[in-house]
């Protein structure tokens, strides 16, 4: 990780401390069915933030009292190894990593059509291998393209982005470090084709006109992600050909 | 090829399989090929699960016994039950005879689905011609989603395995396949072209390449 000291986040000509424009993503890669024991799976790279994802599901409720008769129960379980951050991260589950499960499980619900499978239960497994701000973000996003591995139905894929306030400007999908240092942090999650918002929080500080701005700059950045989760798709169903024989 | 969320038409279609309507629109719900017939649009799916259908027929193994009833596991998210009285041709009295003296927890059944409706777990039945206990032969799990490559259209792939191989070969709706040939030798020839073909579905001249791959390794 870069230790180096940056004193100032942002260059008098809109630079950011890693080199991105102020409205500029990281890189991002994802990658589909990376896991054989799970029904599906996708791992992504967002910067130097790091993440597997397993999906199981929908499959038998266990325990069978917490089954819902209407629908499938999705479950998120987000988890940071005790490697991912620089200090040493205790491995019990700590309140930030259940708050996230909770989070990340309402921002993929209403994407998914959890009414065709009732009784069942949809365990999503999260696992940061590191960390470097974004994770809710990158997980949301892996997420769905790991139940759309596990061919389960979905309205839509789920792309997420935040912005953040660093030195009274807002910038794209915040780093660790300026997420730490900055003024406010708002992350979103999407459905583009729906134009519908699963999950926006914010902490800190921002004017109505922040607000709104953030929101444009949000969206153009889950627009940017879904292109990514796009061509993940496609490059890895790509084998498949027109099917001409098909039954 | 479409992934979630794709719109696919708009006006005056009908939804078919794995398509749902948003007003006017319809939109892919999974990631597969996207197939126009009839006015019906519908959607391949190149992932997925099992859903029970009545009158379907599929492989399933015993997980557990219970007194006058098996509960199978048809790679579903549902378990199927099979009761005594859909199995034997005789009542079973849970007091005098023990249910898994019949059919024991690992053994495989071919069976028919006779109800499903999602509030319960799908029934099953041997009560038919060529169902009942599997005795001998090598039973296989296949992607769903591959089931009717495996057949092939009217049958073609299935008809041309069995010439081609000599063994019987009955491919389950829930995606597994039970081949039953002379030798050992024979089934894992068998079971090898099958992963091809799951391998290689939607690709052209499959029955071809296939064929040709049975003749190459026979012994």
């Amino acid at each position: 990780m870069d230790k180096s000291t940056v004193t100032k986040l942002i260059s008098d000509d809109g630079i950011r401390c890693d080199g991105r424009k102020v409205d500029e993503i990281r890189p991002i890669k994802f990658q589909l069915g990376v896991l054989k024991n799970t029904d599906g799976s996708a791992y992504v790279e967002w910067g130097r933030t790091k993440i597997l994802v397993g999906v199981m599901g929908p499959r038998e409720s266990h325990p069978k009292h917490l089954a819902l008769a209407d629908r499938a129960r999705i479950d998120a379980f987000y988890r940071m190894a005790s490697f991912s951050v620089e200090e040493w991260k205790s491995p019990a589950p700590s309140r930030r990593e259940v708050e996230l499960s909770k989070v990340i499980r309402e921002a993929l619900q209403p994407a998914v059509f959890v009414e065709y499978f009732p009784r069942t239960s949809i365990d999503i497994f999260i696992e940061v291998l590191q960390a470097d701000g974004s994770t809710r973000c990158a997980s949301i996003s892996a997420a769905s393209l790991a139940l759309v591995d596990a061919g389960i139905p979905m309205r839509d894929l789920v792309s997420s982005i935040a912005v953040g306030k660093v030195e009274g400007k807002l910038v794209l999908d915040v780093q660790d470090k300026e997420d730490k240092a900055g003024e406010s942090d708002m992350p979103m999650a999407y459905m583009p084709t729906k134009n519908a918002v699963t999950l926006l929080q914010m902490d800190g500080q921002i004017t109505y006109e922040e607000f709104q701005q953030s929101m444009e700059m949000l969206k153009k950045g889950c627009l940017e992600v879904y292109k990514k989760q796009r061509e993940a798709i496609e490059s890895h169903f790509k084998v498949v050909e027109p099917a001409s024989e098909e039954a | 090829m479409v992934a979630p969320g794709a719109l696919l038409a708009e006006g005056d279609y009908e939804a078919g399989f794995n398509v749902y309507h948003d007003g006017e629109k319809l939109y892919a719900s999974m990631v597969g090929l996207a197939d126009l017939r009839n006015g019906a649009v519908s959607v391949i799916p190149l992932r997925g699960c099992y859903l029970p259908q009545p009158g379907d027929v599929v492989i399933g193994k015993v997980v557990e016994c219970i007194s006058t009833a098996w509960m199978l596991d048809i790679r579903s998210p549902y378990q199927g039950v099979l009761f005594a009285s859909e199995f034997l041709s005789k009542p079973l009295n849970p007091l005098r005879e023990e249910a898994r003296r019949f059919l024991d927890v690992g053994e495989m059944v071919i069976a028919n689905v006779i109800a499903f409706d999602r509030t319960r777990n799908p029934s099953l039945s041997t009560k038919d011609h060529g169902l009942g206990k599997i005795q001998r032969g090598t039973v296989i799990d296949v992607d769903f989603t591959r089931v009717p490559r495996i057949i092939g259209k009217k049958g073609s792939m299935i008809s041309m395995l069995k010439k081609e191989s000599g063994a019987q070969i009955f491919v389950g709706q829930n995606g597994r396949v039970w081949i039953s040939g002379k030798t050992r030798d024979d089934e894992a020839v068998v079971a090898e072209a099958i992963r091809k073909i799951e391998a290689e579905a939607h690709t052209n001249g499959l029955t071809d390449r296939i064929r040709e791959f049975l003749l190459s390794n026979r012994r």
